[in-house]
């Protein structure tokens, strides 16, 4: 971003807070049968942290920066991808009724 | 691609992965609401490869190191039979525990390339993000591994009771706290692995004393704790899509935490602070 530090670091501070409240209020309701997998599902979502990663190895350096950004991009890919399988796997779980428990899978 | 662009597709992905929690609350869109998430992920991930461009070195690494995690991570999912699944997760969670811990790292050792100063002379607020973002990761790490290894059955489900347990926790609390004063004064690389370990030590110590019964909630209290830490590591970083991503993980986190409790009748408090009402656990 081209803002000043204080500037992007204070527009970071908005958008973490509105992004706080709307996790609250999104998830508020759940029934109780869905709270493996949604606990499964933003695991899955919080793999994001792959961009992270991703940043930390186009920007290294050195080898080790580059090492570094390489395992974290490995770990952030692993649970992005591994984490939607298994809330994909749940969830199939669920599939034939609306709520019921069904263990064809 | 201009940075304004990425910008615009990394809150596109933002509200890819509200819109799969909202599905995800509901019975009937959640598989929707999962492919929604995975569309996000899919839209970050390659705007930041484009962002950063073919030409780059570390391209083909990228590629392959996503490749590579991604295939592994997906065969273990695919593969684990469906009563190991709670330790499962617990696992994933530690893995992006550790990438936070190492994106931080990272920035510590290559500032300039980060834009958050230079070696010896990064901005103080940008320590205090990176110091805060360790510590939490480093937390989360060490924390899903015992949870692992509880529910796994490595490790007696029962609660770990050390003697005088709180004052140790508080203790590395306080030390914590005075070693992220002490790194962002100093810029110290060693004080820097002082706060991971230290924190590493803390997660062990904070799951520990708790009993297998109630695992899921610590499992998912460590999904909003891994959630903070990408947020910490998006201010770092400057990167609008991990400080929304993980905002939303960690207070939706929070809060599905506290419903399992009491939909499970127990406290919430207690659970969080390990143990505090052990003798009330069923182990």
């Amino acid at each position: 971003m081209e803002l000043d530090l204080s500037m992007s670091w204070l527009i970071g501070l908005y958008l973490f807070m509105l992004a706080a409240f709307t996790g609250y209020e999104v998830i508020r309701r759940v029934p109780s049968i869905l709270h493996t997998p949604l606990m499964s599902g933003s695991n899955f979502i919080h793999g994001i942290v792959v961009v992270g990663a991703m940043h930390a190895l186009f920007n290294a350096d050195t080898a080790l920066g580059q090492l570094i950004g390489f395992i974290g991009v490995v770990l952030g890919a692993g649970n992005a991808a591994g984490g939607y399988v298994v809330t994909d796997r749940m969830l199939a779980m669920f599939k034939p009724s609306q709520s019921g428990k069904n263990d064809k899978e | 691609m201009s940075e304004s662009v990425a910008a615009f597709l990394y809150l596109v992905s933002g509200v890819l992965f509200i819109m799969a929690l909202r599905g995800l609350s509901h019975p009937t869109t959640s598989r929707r609401g999962n492919l929604l998430g995975m569309l996000g992920m899919a839209i970050a991930i390659v705007t930041t490869l484009v962002l950063a461009g073919p030409s780059f070195g570390g391209f083909a690494l990228i590629v392959v190191g996503i490749a590579l995690g991604g295939g592994i991570g997906a065969v273990i999912a695919k593969r684990i039979p469906m009563t190991a699944m709670p330790q499962l997760v617990a696992a994933f969670h530690s893995l992006v525990g550790l990438a936070a811990v190492l994106v931080a790292a990272a920035a510590l050792y290559a500032p300039t390339a980060f834009g958050i100063g230079t070696l010896g002379g990064i901005h103080a607020q940008a320590l205090v993000e990176m110091a805060i973002g360790t510590a939490v990761g480093a937390v989360t790490f060490t924390g899903s591994i015992i949870a692992f290894l509880k529910l796994d059955g490595r490790m007696s489900g029962k609660p770990i009771m050390l003697p005088n347990r709180h004052a140790i926790n508080i203790g590395l609390l306080v030390s914590l706290v005075v070693l992220v004063g002490v790194l962002v004064i100093t810029e110290s690389h060693l004080v820097f692995w002082l706060v991971v370990l230290v924190a590493l030590a803390l997660g062990v110590l904070l799951i520990i004393p708790i009993g297998g019964a109630d695992m899921p909630v610590v499992v998912s209290m460590l999904n909003s704790y891994s959630g903070w830490a990408a947020a910490g590591i998006g201010f770092t970083l400057g990167n609008l899509a991990l400080i929304i991503t993980g905002a939303l993980v960690g207070s939706s986190g929070a809060i599905l935490s506290y419903i399992m409790c009491k939909g499970m009748n127990r406290s919430f408090i207690s659970v969080i602070l390990g143990g505090f009402g052990a003798d009330t656990a069923s182990a």
